[in-house]
């Protein structure tokens, strides 16, 4: 913990340059020189780097290190935090992030989000899976809404255990079940990027399988950005793995190089367990 | 001496007994070692000193001034005459007041036989000296009761329980008072609606479509017979308390929303209190806002259109007749009152939808009203009914407002632009002045307030089932 500190401080001094691979070949989003404030307090430190298109990169770090912050900087969800100040160049393909003119529901869209506890609205089955689609006008008529619900929800391996009682109240369904429906919910609009912030850490080791599991098939399809505390969990779904300590990103590579033949001593520290 | 000083004194001791039993168990906590070494905490003994000096005395004050009325007149009537203990009980009862007012030394004019001389001197003795003994033994309770508890405070006693108990105590007769108000108010106006359903049967007051409670008072008078329909009651009520909530539905429901989804924290640490004191204002005030304010111009715009209607040649609203004292200005008037309710709780509700399902609605790229719709006000809605019927029971039981702006006249009407009553405002009219208490008038009051107890109690009723139903489905 102590040479946590020191190192940590030594750091802070200077500039810090990301070790490892932040910046890849044709991202689908690309995060230049960002800088996260909430009110005074500055949250992330110039953070560069590269989300790969199709690709599944898990972000690791110990509690406070501003690993959830960034991540809901990629959507905009700060912007529902009255004192957050975002600096910095973030971009969706050619789409400014933070450009004043974007419509932020079309980004959303774009870029889908899901919660660490299970959030499914107190509305049935079948209204949770159908509410994206149906603000964001995605069907004209009941039989494609319909087929969407069954595609969303049996590409998440909901549709078996759910297609009887698609009309019950969705907090009626296990943990699991629940977090795969918010899953299922965020498919349905059909976005690009899924943002995962800890969707595990509610859920029992069977249903974290489960979902683990419906990440890796999803990857084919969607860019996916994960934040956990489970370093195995990173190790299982993950191609690339980020390391955020203190607000700093501290290394980026390939997940296998970080968990077995890490770069920067901090890196190593943490997932040998000296820190965390 | 009078009960005043008695209570004082004895509270004084009481108090002072305390200061007595704390210096005494550091005293007796002292040579053993300190205050640990006691039972139980020094101010658990003061305390116990304390309520052994009280609560005795108390008792004994309460019982006497119980007791002591009833036993002083039956020893005195062993000393009366023969006479006197053979009449009736209303006529002795007037001898009694008579003898009473002798020994006060009220002459009354009418003279007592002297056979009564020795009762009334009874009387006067025993009443000096119940004056005499009451504070004496009151202060005699007070000090043994202080040396008891005083001799309690000892190392190994431990004082706790008994104080523990003792507050218990009080905590239970504290909430059995208000239970037992409730059902005595039940019960003494259950009794009262069966005289007068003995008087008019159940079914005419209930289904009866006409009500004029004026009836003949003394056999000789001319009168109207009366009848007692209760249907042009609930009509004038339901339409007035659906005005209110007309206004005070949409208006507190939006604001809700409006404070607690978009308003700056500062501006609504600043509405929210502005909107609450509506709640404030005394409904007298609002009933005069009513009948001075509303009900006028509300009559004068009628009256406008009218005249527009005649000139034009519209049939329809040449016709239209606006009274001075309207339903509609007394619901207009009402809706404003009961707008902090509505607003107040489902401010309440709406806030304590978890911030997780907005954060969920706003990361599939609803907007903020989309949000609120299809979200947020459905997961509130348990508690916005729950607001919406509390504030539908205050409309029902409002009185002053109706009394002062929608008039007396039982008209069975929904036009809201004619003069209505309610059932709060007759129970008003029916037991003001001098009445008496045998009569179908005066007790219809207690059938009307026993009906609108009854409506009132199913509305809360429903209110709890709806909250609850939906409740269970959504957590």
């Amino acid at each position: 913990m102590n040479t946590a500190h020191n190192t940590m401080s030594d750091i802070a001094k200077e500039t810090y340059q990301t070790v490892g691979q932040p910046l890849i070949e044709d991202p689908k989003m690309h995060v230049r020189n960002t800088n996260v404030y909430y009110g005074e307090k500055q949250a992330i430190f110039d953070v560069n780097l590269d989300i790969g298109k199709n690709q599944v990169i898990s972000m690791i770090g110990p509690s406070g290190c501003g690993k959830s912050t960034f991540l809901r900087c990629l959507n905009r969800m700060n912007d529902t935090i009255d004192i957050c100040r975002v600096q910095g160049t973030l971009m969706l393909d050619d789409l400014n992030i933070y450009d004043k003119k974007i419509d932020v529901v079309e980004l959303r869209a774009r870029v889908g989000m899901v919660f660490q506890k299970p959030n499914p609205f107190p509305k049935s089955i079948y209204e949770n899976v159908a509410y994206g689609a149906r603000i964001h006008g995605l069907t004209d008529n009941k039989v494609e809404l319909d087929e969407l619900v069954e595609q969303s929800l049996k590409r998440c391996g909901l549709w078996k255990e759910v297609k009887d009682r698609l009309d019950e109240p969705a907090t009626g369904l296990s943990g699991g079940q629940q977090q795969r429906l918010c899953i299922a919910r965020a498919i349905a609009v059909n976005p690009e990027v899924i943002l995962m912030d800890e969707p595990c850490s509610a859920l029992d080791p069977i249903a974290t399988a489960t979902v683990e599991e419906l990440i890796h098939e999803l990857s084919e399809n969607f860019t996916i950005c994960i934040v956990t505390h489970s370093m195995q969990q990173a190790a299982r779904v993950s191609q690339r793995t980020a390391y955020f300590h203190l607000g700093k990103l501290i290394e980026v590579n390939d997940t296998s190089t970080v968990f077995t033949n890490p770069e920067h001593k901090l890196t190593e520290e943490y997932i040998t367990g000296r820190i965390g | 001496m009078s009960l005043t000083t008695l209570l004082i004194i004895v509270l004084a001791s009481a108090a002072t007994a305390y200061m007595l039993g704390r210096t005494r168990s550091h005293q007796v906590a002292k040579p053993i070692g300190g205050v640990r070494n006691l039972a139980a905490l020094p101010s658990y003994y003061a305390s116990l000193m304390g309520l052994w000096a009280l609560i005795p005395a108390l008792f004994l004050i309460a019982l006497w001034s119980m007791f002591d009325g009833p036993i002083i007149d039956s020893l005195v009537k062993a000393s009366m005459p023969e006479t006197a203990k053979n009449l009736s009980s209303e006529d002795f009862s007037l001898v009694m007041s008579q003898v009473q007012s002798a020994a006060n030394g009220i002459n009354t004019g009418s003279a007592l036989g002297a056979e009564y001389q020795s009762a009334i001197n009874k009387l006067v003795g025993l009443n000096e000296s119940s004056a005499k003994w009451m504070p004496i033994l009151t202060i005699m309770v007070v000090v043994l009761g202080g040396l008891l508890g005083f001799r309690l405070i000892k190392a190994e006693h431990n004082a706790r329980y008994a104080v523990e108990r003792v507050f218990n105590a009080t905590l239970i007769i504290c909430s059995t008072i208000a239970i037992f108000t409730t059902f005595g108010i039940v019960f003494s106006v259950l009794f009262e609606s069966i005289n007068f359903f003995q008087k008019v049967p159940f079914t005419e007051f209930l289904f009866g479509t006409h009500w004029s409670p004026q009836i003949a008072i003394r056999a000789d008078q001319t009168g109207a017979s009366g009848s007692f329909g209760v249907i042009p009651l609930i009509v004038g009520t339901l339409l007035i308390s659906f005005i209110a909530l007309l206004i005070a539905v949409p208006v507190g429901l939006m604001s809700a929303i409006y404070l607690s989804e978009y308003a700056s924290p500062r501006f609504r640490g600043f509405a929210k209190p502005a909107l609450e004191v509506l709640a404030g204002v005394p409904t007298v005030v609002y009933g005069f806002f009513a009948a001075l304010t509303v009900a006028p111009a509300i009559r004068n715009a009628g009256d406008a259109v009218r005249d527009w209607g005649a000139k034009n040649g519209i049939e329809f609203l040449a016709a239209l007749n606006v009274s001075s004292e309207s339903a509609l200005a007394a619901g207009l008037v009402m809706g404003v009152m009961i707008i902090p309710f509505v607003s107040s709780l489902s401010d309440d509700v709406i806030n304590a939808v978890p911030q997780s399902l907005r954060d969920g609605s706003f990361g599939l790229g609803a907007t903020q009203s989309e949000t609120i719709k299809k979200v947020i006000f459905p997961a509130a809605l348990p508690g916005i009914v729950g607001g919406i019927l509390l504030a539908a029971s205050r409309a029902i039981g409002e009185t002053m407002i109706v009394v002062m702006a929608a008039g007396l006249a039982a008209n069975l009407t929904v036009n809201p632009l004619e003069a209505v009553t309610t059932v709060t405002v007759q129970i008003v009219t029916l037991l003001v002045g001098d009445q008496e208490f045998d009569s179908a008038k005066t007790l219809a009051a207690f059938a009307l307030g026993l009906f609108l107890f009854v409506i009132t109690l199913a509305l809360n009723v429903i209110a709890l089932r709806v909250v609850k139903k939906y409740r269970e489905q959504y957590d």
